[in-house]
């Protein structure tokens, strides 16, 4: 049997499926390997970065070598530059925000997470607390300069008086020191601990209390025994995020640290962090070495914010994957 | 009678008060966890009410449309008009810059690499980017542009800020992205849409509302930033002067004014920080508007 | 014998598909519109759809009915190649449209899935308006003049018995009408392309009985210009609208398989296959 019209039909450039369509096929490709070039420039600017940052530490790499973190000089007329100081101030002021922040943020977490409030009273609660993160730190170290420290002052002067024989409390006080540092970096961090805190606790199945409850245990006992321990790699992955933030905070910490370089076991004494030295002295940075030695400090900063940084992200996604 | 027995029982043991200790336990914790609580929302509050108390005496017309007075001078105006204007001009070049990168790699995450190794790869790299700190950012920027043209300039503290900006607006852009349900994808497919035409004529299109969210919200960080423009726009007392010269912004301002001797200065560091703050918000309820638009259409 | 080699040099050979080249082999008349030849598909490694072969004729509609999960709607999905949208896909066998192997490396796929349009099982306008939606599949093809535009996009509202419900807002957004009119407004942007087969994956569904009796109209209206293969769950269904019935089913392994295939009348009086018997009398799954 023929049948002509199929046949023609057939024929009809409509039916093949093989008409080219250069036009809309350049259109395509190209538009595929644009999108592929722009995001692999995104992550290519990660190692361009640490590559700028590396090569411009070189010149003080070269000229101080390891002995550049154990040094405590820091003199640009003489040019001998020793990270020692910045190191200790921006490691100890956030480990003091961290022992202040971690508290606070896990209680916010658990009272905006459990049912102790009515939900109209908890979600705006864990917003308003999200909210400190909104605030530029600049504000917050403006805040710092004229009220945090003010209030303060009279706390650090009563440690000093009662507490001196303690290394930690053994100077007198002026107002900025490593501990208006922690305090402050605790503020700032705080929102990072709550929110992401709260988010774990939220995302532990229910099943899992009600198991607990059930067998007679009190909220408390059920929230110690059952569910940070089921949350807990969310939590200090949160931790070490919020740590990886605080290596980094730079106004806050330049505002109410006092900027002095030197070691000082004391918390009440001045003291001084990698970033608010970058923030002093790039801007009027003219002899080379001193601007390899703000890079070295650049590139110390940027290789521990990135290691603590690699392992909160690997935590949290280890969360992630446990509870699906 | 054994059933009331039995009741008996039940009612006894739900009668039962827990003991002494596990109850001040559970008391004792409850207080805690509320005092915590509470310290943790005394600082917001003292900023907020601190920036409203300092800031709104001065905050006047004047503030907005004169240069910041020469130190001491207290008969003349005293304004940020051109901070104001240095920190739009740089958000607007981080912007420039970093949109098309942003909303692009957002693109390759959702609709093209999706669960591939690659597209995990770029997205992990992009999420580490994102935590760089950002006086990092401002060294880098330092390096790249200042030292090149030997002169800090709005230009480099707009690619500071296009580097902070950048992970921030990719990131979103895949989350509102991802929203878009996949039977628009396969509906735009199946009547011979190519993915270009798919991924812009419908997914971006219906994820606009999610994407702007993003934008705005990295727009609103970038002009809150202070330590990257230390370094690279520095800051100056007069009108911006070109793309290539130093350029005031308001955060620097902020922190410039904030230990000055003169109490007028100070005086104008509240007052910027309360109209910073206020930028800051502006742009996180019009987030939130063009949030509640998207939930609208779907 | 004969024919088959033409197939074969039509694979192989196909940018030198000219109509002047094709004319020049002897055309083959009464081609299926859809000639499956044992396919086998896989969903990554793991296989759904073992050597279904059948012919699909051109102008009638089939109806595709079996139990849930034996592999319905990957079948239809792999005549537009829609589901390698979604997952890493792997063919065995051949689909050809009018002869041409639809996996062909050469294929123009976004032609493909013009010339073979699908209707969802869930309605899924674009969330624009009305005239948008209808006019979105002939825009990314062509550029037309507005007039030309609001003609195809009136035809294809009004093949779709659309028209007259939506002709004074066709501004308005899509995602305002209801279930129903949504799904016969993705037919009316299905039609709006002229496709030459219009798949259906249990476009009723989701609707209720008076608004799927509406689009079974629709669809047997469609067999004069069309090619239709719809996919079922409703056996009385099945029966009313089509003129081919294809049964699917698992094996003890879960992966589908074409049981029986042949007119509607025969399958469903006089089925051969006891399994197929059973189906139909509800007696199964
Ligand atoms: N995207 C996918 N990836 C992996 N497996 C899939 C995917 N889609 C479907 N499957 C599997 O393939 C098999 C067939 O699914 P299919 O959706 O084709 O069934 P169906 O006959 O349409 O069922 P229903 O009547 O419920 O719609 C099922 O076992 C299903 O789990
Ligand atoms: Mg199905």
């Amino acid at each position: 049997m023929t049948n002509p019209d199929r046949a023609k039909q057939y024929l009809e450039v409509e039916h093949n499926l093989f008409q080219a369509d250069p036009k809309n096929l350049l259109l395509e490709q190209g538009f595929t390997w644009l999108v592929r070039i722009f995001a692999f420039s995104t992550a290519g600017l990660l190692l361009w970065l640490s590559w700028i940052i590396f090569q411009d530490a070189e010149p003080a790499i070269a000229q101080f070598g390891s002995d550049f973190l154990l040094s405590q000089n820091w003199n640009v007329g003489e040019l001998s530059f020793g990270a020692a100081p910045f190191i200790y101030g921006t490691v100890v002021s956030s480990t003091l925000a961290l022992l202040i922040a971690v508290p606070i943020g896990l209680a916010v977490a658990i009272v905006t997470s459990e049912n102790f409030l009515p939900v109209w009273v908890r979600s705006p609660l864990a917003t308003l607390v999200e909210l400190i993160a909104a605030i530029p730190s600049v504000i917050v170290g403006l805040w710092g300069i004229y009220v945090m420290i003010p209030v303060l002052q009279p706390l650090q002067l009563w440690l000093y008086k009662h507490l001196a024989w303690i290394p930690l409390f053994s100077t007198e006080p002026s107002g900025p020191s490593m501990l208006a540092a922690g305090v402050i970096l605790a503020i700032v961090i705080l929102p990072t601990i709550s929110v992401i805190s709260r988010d774990v606790l939220l995302a532990i199945p229910l099943e899992l209390r009600n198991a607990s409850m059930s067998l007679g245990a009190t909220r408390w006992e059920t929230i110690f025994k059952i569910i940070l321990p089921a949350s807990a790699s969310g939590i200090v992955g949160a931790t070490i995020l919020a740590l990886g933030r605080a290596l980094g905070e730079t106004m806050a910490v330049t505002m109410v640290i006092g900027n002095s370089a030197g070691i000082n076991i004391s918390l009440l004494e001045p003291a001084y962090s990698i970033t608010s030295v970058l923030a002093n002295e790039f801007a009027e940075a003219l002899e080379k070495l001193h601007i390899g030695a703000l890079m070295y400090l650049a590139l110390i900063l940027f290789v521990i914010t990135l290691i603590v940084n690699l392992i909160a992200v690997l935590m949290v996604n280890i969360f992630t994957k446990k509870i699906n | 009678m054994a059933k009331s027995l039995l009741d008996k029982s039940l009612e006894t043991e739900l009668h039962q008060p827990l003991g002494v200790g596990r109850t001040l336990f559970s008391w004792g914790m409850t207080g805690i966890a509320f005092i915590l609580t509470g310290m943790a929302l005394l600082p917001l509050c003292s900023i907020l009410l601190e920036i409203l108390r300092q800031g709104i005496p001065n905050l006047g017309w004047e503030v907005f449309v004169s240069l910041p007075a020469p130190q001491g001078m207290t008969d003349v105006p005293n304004g940020f008009a051109n901070a104001l204007l240095g920190t739009i001009l740089m958000v607007g070049i981080a912007s420039l810059l970093s949109v098309p990168f942003g909303v692009m790699t957002g693109i390759f995450l959702s609709e093209f690499g999706k669960t591939s190794t690659i597209a995990s790869g770029i997205r992990f790299i992009t999420v580490i980017l994102n935590s760089v700190p950002s006086i990092i950012a401002g060294v880098f920027a330092y390096a790249i542009v200042v030292i090149t043209t030997h002169q800090f300039s709005a230009v480099a503290g707009g690619f500071a800020l296009a580097v902070l900006m950048l992970p921030m607006v990719a990131l979103t852009t895949e989350e509102a992205l991802k929203l878009v349900p996949t039977s628009m994808r396969l509906a735009s497919a199946s009547l011979g849409g190519n993915s270009f035409q798919t991924t812009f004529r419908i997914v971006v299109a219906s994820a606009l509302p999610g994407i702007t969210t993003g934008l705005l919200l990295a727009v609103a960080r970038a002009a809150g930033e202070t330590a990257p423009l230390l370094l690279t726009a520095l800051s100056s007392q007069k009108w911006p002067d070109g793309l290539f010269s130093p350029t005031a912004s308001m955060s620097v301002l902020i922190y410039n004014y904030a230990n000055s001797p003169y109490p007028e200065q100070i005086q104008l560091a509240w007052t910027a920080s309360l109209v910073l703050v206020g930028m800051v918000c502006i742009t996180s309820i019009l987030s939130r508007l063009f949030a509640r638009k998207r939930s609208l259409v779907r | 014998m004969e024919s088959d080699n033409k197939y074969s040099n039509l694979q192989s050979s196909p940018q030198g598909q000219k109509p002047s080249d094709i004319e020049s082999t002897t055309p083959r008349t009464d081609l299926p519109a859809l000639r499956v030849r044992d396919l086998s598909f896989y969903y990554g490694k793991t296989k759904v759809l073992d050597g279904v072969s059948m012919d699909i004729l051109e102008q009638q509609i089939t109806a595709i009915i079996g139990p849930s999960g034996c592999g319905k709607s990957t079948f239809i999905k792999a005549i537009n190649r829609i589901n390698e949208l979604e997952t890493k896909v792997q063919v065995k066998g051949t689909i050809e449209f009018f002869g041409q192997n639809l996996y062909h490396p050469r294929v123009n796929i976004n032609h493909l899935r013009r010339l073979i349009g699908m209707v969802f099982q869930k309605p899924n306008p674009f969330p624009s308006s009305i005239y948008d939606n209808v006019a979105y599949g002939v825009r990314i093809f062509d550029r037309h003049p507005r007039s030309q535009l609001d003609e195809i996009v009136e035809s294809a509202l009004k093949s779709a018995a659309l028209w007259d419900e939506v002709k004074d807002k066709l501004k308005k957004s899509a995602l305002g009408l209801s279930g129903g009119q949504q799904q016969r407004l993705c037919i009316a942007r299905a039609l709006a392309v002229q496709p030459k087969i219009l798949l259906m994956d249990e476009p009723c569904s989701a609707l209720d009985p008076i608004t799927t009796m509406k689009i079974e109209e629709l669809i047997q209206t469609f067999s004069q210009k069309l090619t239709v293969v719809i996919v079922t769950h409703n056996m009385q269904q099945a029966s009313r609208v089509s003129d081919y019935t294809a049964f699917f089913s698992t094996d003890e392994s879960r992966i589908g398989h074409l049981v029986e295939f042949g007119h509607t009348t025969e399958i469903f009086t006089k089925a051969t296959n006891s399994r197929t018997q059973d189906y139909i009398q509800g007696r199964f799954g």
